[in-house]
């Protein structure tokens, strides 16, 4: 995981470096936030001195209350050595005490123009991204339909030349062979490609082709969320494979339970057909519409219905 | 699951060639082989993932196999990797 500094904020959102530019070089080391308000009061003891500290109006303008020495002693207390940085919204002026206390311990003061819940959303989002736990899996990640597919298998069981085959068919590839993963919020797993292998697909005898050249920029696609794995293996004629689609097996992938379907590979199979059947019916699942489900409630309601007339007797009339 | 810390020796790291020789080293055994490098492990039977990883010579890299020939596969791979050419 890359490290996360104070600088780094100042690069991606419009924020004004104030005071503590010596500070800058500060790394986060969680992606919470914090409001000091309580702290301002003077209350300290679980002053979460390691977040991102966040003052907003209410803060400042309680702040601007107190007598002189109190505000340096406060200020003095927010700027410990391990806060990564203050962040005052609305473009407020800033006391001239909390600028001094922070040009001291070297605690970059920041400034955004934008309202405080805007900025504490923004910031956190940022966050939560960079700090979002993180994988990578062996498999080929394939946009089907809108539907982030993930094939897995064992190296060799043709998940590269499905997925050509899927390119071929209008889906596009996001990665082939190693996925990295990362996760956001509790129930979102987000795929990408290595840096160094987008848009490449290795097929065995060809060797490593180039699909965003070969079949253009519709072909590839750089992030996708994952929907479904389908795991492709080798035909094992002693398993029962699922035969109705009745029963949703799901895979653990760092903290999220994700459908998974077992797709057996035999010689003849067109892989790349039933993949995106899969999706779609996975699709049309979501929207409401269940085949399997459907056919099972039918299949319930004529055998009542026999036996409901066998009961009553046949009516010849 | 036999696992194994080993410093890359290979010069100047595994590029095409010297990953396809891996790789084919590692397809030679039925265990499942993985190679980690800082928090990224990839299947070392699949070249892609081997070559995403951009591994230099210096690094240290962890392999994990797990199977019948797990430790024959990690013994064969550690020397391919240790060797001076």
């Amino acid at each position: 995981m890359a490290k996360v500094q104070t600088k780094d904020l100042l690069e991606q959102f419009k924020l004004e470096l104030v005071a503590g530019e010596g500070g800058l070089e500060r790394e986060f080391i969680m992606s919470d936030i914090s409001r000091p308000g309580v702290e301002l009061t003077g209350y300290f003891r679980y002053y979460p001195k390691a977040r991102l500290q966040v003052l907003g109006k209410t803060e400042l303008s309680y702040f601007n209350e107190l007598s002189s020495e109190e505000r340096i002693e406060r200020s003095n207390r927010l700027c410990t050595d391990i806060t990564p940085c203050i962040v005052i919204s609305r473009g407020m002026d800033i006391p001239v005490e909390l600028i001094n206390a922070c040009d001291e311990s070297d605690v970059p003061l920041l400034r955004s123009p934008y309202k405080t819940t805007r900025v504490v959303s923004r910031l956190t989002n940022f966050l939560e991204a960079k700090f979002a736990p993180f994988t990578t899996m062996h498999g080929v990640l394939v946009d089907i339909h809108g539907v982030g597919v993930l094939i897995t298998g064992q190296s060799g069981v043709g998940k590269s030349e499905t997925a050509l085959e899927l390119v071929k068919r209008g889906h596009r590839l996001v990665a082939d062979d190693s996925v990295e993963i990362r996760q956001e919020d509790y129930d979102r797993l987000i795929g990408s490609s290595p840096d160094l292998i987008e848009h490449l697909l290795e097929i065995r005898g060809l060797g490593i082709i180039n699909v965003m050249t070969l079949f253009g920029a519709s072909a590839v696609r750089s992030l996708k969320k994952i929907d479904y794995v389908i795991n492709l293996e080798s035909w094992d004629e002693k398993k029962q494979y699922d035969r109705i689609g009745m029963d949703e097996e799901t895979i653990k992938i760092i903290d999220v339970d994700i459908p998974k379907a077992i797709v057996p590979v035999r010689p003849g199979r067109n892989l790349a057909v039933i993949i995106e059947v899969a999706a779609m019916n996975f699709r049309l699942k979501r929207l409401g519409v269940n085949a399997a489900e459907e056919f099972s409630s039918r299949l319930t309601k004529m055998i009542d219905q026999e036996k409901t007339s066998v009961d009553k007797g046949v009516d010849y009339d | 699951m036999v696992e194994k810390s080993v410093v890359v020796n290979v010069e100047p790291g595994l590029q095409s060639g010297p990953a396809s020789e891996f790789v084919q080293t590692a397809n030679q055994y039925a265990a499942e082989v993985f190679l980690e490098k800082g928090n990224r492990r990839i299947n070392a039977k699949s070249i892609m993932g081997l070559l995403s990883l951009a591994v230099a010579k210096g690094d240290e890299v962890t392999l994990l196999s797990d199977g019948g020939d797990a430790e024959e596969a990690v013994d064969a791979l550690t020397e391919f990797l240790s060797k001076e050419e």
